[in-house]
């Protein structure tokens, strides 16, 4: 499949009419949008994904717009659409496009069973992945942001999709959400890192993504093995500690950061049990990113 | 009917999805999800997986919708246990009607059908001793303004919804299958004489395949919110098909229809599943039935409203006119439910009264990734 690497206005266009078809991991994705701003943005992080035939199967078909009324004219607004179905409130039109990466989280977490869903960042390294679960607080996206600015390859940075047969875990590498504080870090963390414009104000505080490096985009159809899971925890002005965790515990942990854990039942429990089994797990309490990679690094071999 | 479309043409065959393209099953997968039927799309699909091979693509997402189905229908199993427990000793006929039901009774078409609440049918002079001790259970009543609830018990056939305080389900406790204002009088105390009680479960009833029949033609003819409305035909044309089996059970159910006070929605059910799914209606159920229709004039007017309203609520089928069929079917339950007199200053305060909020909420594990506006 040939990438989307197409000119903002052609994109634009695109938008508008058939919509733009975009090879999202194993996800055929259609997005049609009038806004301006999701064209630049669809330009600036999709041009290195692969483009879908038009007249392939689509999983998700995906508008973006303003909804329609009054408020147009006083405050503009957006509003996603999953193929005429509305799940959230429209947001301030600024947030589009991190709407449009919300939203894709959304169809996703509700319609791909195929896989147990976590709500976590999984890089990998030499062909060895490892799943760092995202509890509240825990800088997931910061550390996996850095990771995969020193090297590491990105398979996702909001969900783990494990396969319940094989453990293999499937990846979806999308532009990584940065909040608040992790913005300016990342910006100087490391050469070559691309921040698309933030934006304030959203029911995260300020938001902006970070562009997937082309090279996990271009591996986007090579499954991983998962082999460690990490529960990072951001401390300030604390000493990097790796620690291990016990299997029971790890297990209860990773179950309650699913999205899909209820409804595959009995085969996400076994799933669960056979990837604790597999994949030691530990505690990472950290304050400095360099360190923690460090440690990271050093669990692969 | 003339008007066909994918999702209703593979319906009925659907042998012939084997030459689809890529471009129509996207297309049928889209009409499937928008009219609540991939799921059922899925089982039928399965029937005849012997002639064809699904792409990988296609199958995961049927798969996926059955898994739902699967979890739905084991959480509703519990849901109903609970409830079982909370009134077994009130000693009062406890009768599951619609989707709780087909669960229940393990019918075909419940392995392909999502849905929302859980409806039950009790008799009314119990309905004060129920409530009470729904409440004491954790259910609360929702709709908590005075016009809506004096709305819903002055008039309805139920009372306002009840959620449960912790599981967040919905509960709808019926008296009636209408309104006590509407023009068909179908006596509840007939619907529970009948009722059969639910297979492995000694404390709770289900209406008698006759009468389950007449309550889904009931529900969507003559109550009728159509935005489910061909998920909604689907069940009758199972429901007929599986009882079907049985023989003799159209008669009966003519004979049912005609105590029961609902001879107009069996006509028009039976009219509008065999129009759209081709399904056998015996030549001595047509006989019996065919003077339970309208009028030429209406009845030529409800053909055409009825055809474009059951179409799946997807851009792909609806047109201008399917939303003023729909619209014009809703003012005549409206009509149907109560007489002008009442149904005048309902609607005009439902005009004036500001709408409440209609999106869904969402579910609590997926916050997290899912920043919504209200969270601020």
């Amino acid at each position: 499949m040939k990438p989307l690497n197409l000119k903002q206005g052609k994109i634009a266009h695109l938008l508008r009419n058939d919509g733009v078809r975009i090879q999202i991991g194993p996800f055929a994705v259609s997005l049609r949008s009038r806004l301006r701003r999701v064209a630049e943005q669809i330009a600036f992080f999709y041009a290195d994904y692969p483009r879908v035939a038009e007249d392939a199967f689509v999983d998700f078909h995906i508008q973006i717009n303003n909804p329609t009324g009054l408020r147009h004219w006083i405050r503009p607004q957006a509003i996603f659409s999953f193929d005429g179905f509305a799940p959230f409130k429209p947001l301030p039109e600024d947030q589009a496009f991190a709407m449009f990466e919300w939203g894709l989280n959304w169809c996703i977490a509700t319609t791909a069973h195929q896989y147990l869903i976590v709500h976590a960042a999984v890089v990998a390294k030499n062909g060895q992945a490892v799943i760092l679960p995202g509890e509240p607080g825990a800088g997931k996206s910061t550390l996996c942001a850095a990771l995969v600015s020193r090297g590491w390859r990105l398979l996702s940075d909001e969900m783990a999709m494990i396969d319940p047969g094989g453990l293999s875990i499937t990846p979806v590498p999308r532009p990584i959400g940065l909040k608040n504080e992790s913005i300016a870090i990342m910006k100087n963390y490391a050469d070559g890192v691309q921040i698309g414009p933030p934006v304030t104000d959203t029911a995260k505080g300020t938001v902006a993504h970070m562009r997937p490096p082309a090279e996990s985009v271009a591996h986007a159809d090579s499954d991983a093995q998962p082999e460690h899971i990490i529960f990072p925890a951001y401390s300030a002005g604390a000493d990097t500690q790796l620690e291990r965790i016990e299997k029971a515990h790890g297990l209860t942990r990773i179950a309650e950061q699913s999205f899909n854990y209820h409804i595959l039942g009995r085969e996400g429990f076994e799933t669960l049990t056979r990837l604790v089994s597999r994949c030691p797990a530990f505690d990472l309490r950290y304050s400095q990113l360099d360190s923690a990679i460090a440690r990271i690094d050093a669990l692969i071999t | 009917m003339k008007k066909s479309c994918l999702l209703t043409d593979t319906l009925c065959r659907p042998s012939t999805a084997s030459h689809y393209s890529a471009a129509e099953w996207d297309l049928l997968l889209r009409q499937a999800r928008a009219a609540n039927l991939l799921a059922q799309l899925g089982v039928r699909l399965e029937q005849c997986s012997e002639q064809m091979e699904i792409a990988h693509s296609v199958a995961r997402h049927l798969r996926s919708a059955r898994l739902i189905v699967k979890r739905q229908n084991n959480a509703i199993r519990w849901e109903v246990s609970l409830l079982q427990h909370a009134l077994h000793d009130l000693a009062v006929p406890v009768v599951l009607l619609k989707g709780a039901a087909y669960v229940l009774a393990d019918l075909p078409n419940s392995n392909g059908r999502l849905f929302q609440d859980i409806d039950i049918l009790v008799p009314r002079p119990a309905l004060k001793e129920v409530e009470n001790r729904l409440r004491r259970w954790g259910w609360r009543s929702t709709h908590n303004n005075a016009y809506d609830q004096r709305y819903y018990r002055r008039w309805m056939h139920e009372l306002p919804p009840m959620e449960h305080a912790q599981r967040r389900t919905v509960l709808d406790v019926h008296h009636s299958i209408l309104p006590l204002t509407a023009r068909l009088h179908p006596d509840p105390r007939k619907l529970i004489g009948n009722a059969v009680a639910a297979p492995g479960n000694e404390d709770i009833y289900l209406l008698s395949p006759e009468d389950m029949v007449l309550h889904s033609m009931t529900h969507l003819f003559h109550d009728g919110e159509l935005e489910n409305g061909l998920r909604d035909l689907v069940d009758m044309e199972i429901l007929l098909q599986h009882f079907g089996k049985e023989a003799g059970f159209q008669t009966r159910l003519c004979e049912r229809a005609r105590l029961l006070e609902l001879t107009r929605p069996l006509y028009y059910g039976l009219r509008y599943v065999e129009r759209v799914f081709q399904a056998p209606v015996a030549e001595e159920t047509r006989k019996t039935v065919s003077s339970w229709g309208p009028g030429w004039l209406l009845g030529g007017l409800m053909d055409f409203l009825f055809r474009e309203a059951l179409q799946p609520s997807h851009a792909s089928c609806t047109t201008a006119a399917t939303s003023l069929a729909r619209w014009l079917l809703y003012l005549r339950s409206h009509y149907l439910r109560m007489p002008l007199r009442l149904l005048i200053p309902h609607l005009i305060h439902k005009a004036l009264v500001k709408k409440g909020d209609n999106e869904i909420e969402i579910p609590k594990a997926l916050r997290k990734i899912i920043p919504d506006a209200d969270n601020r």
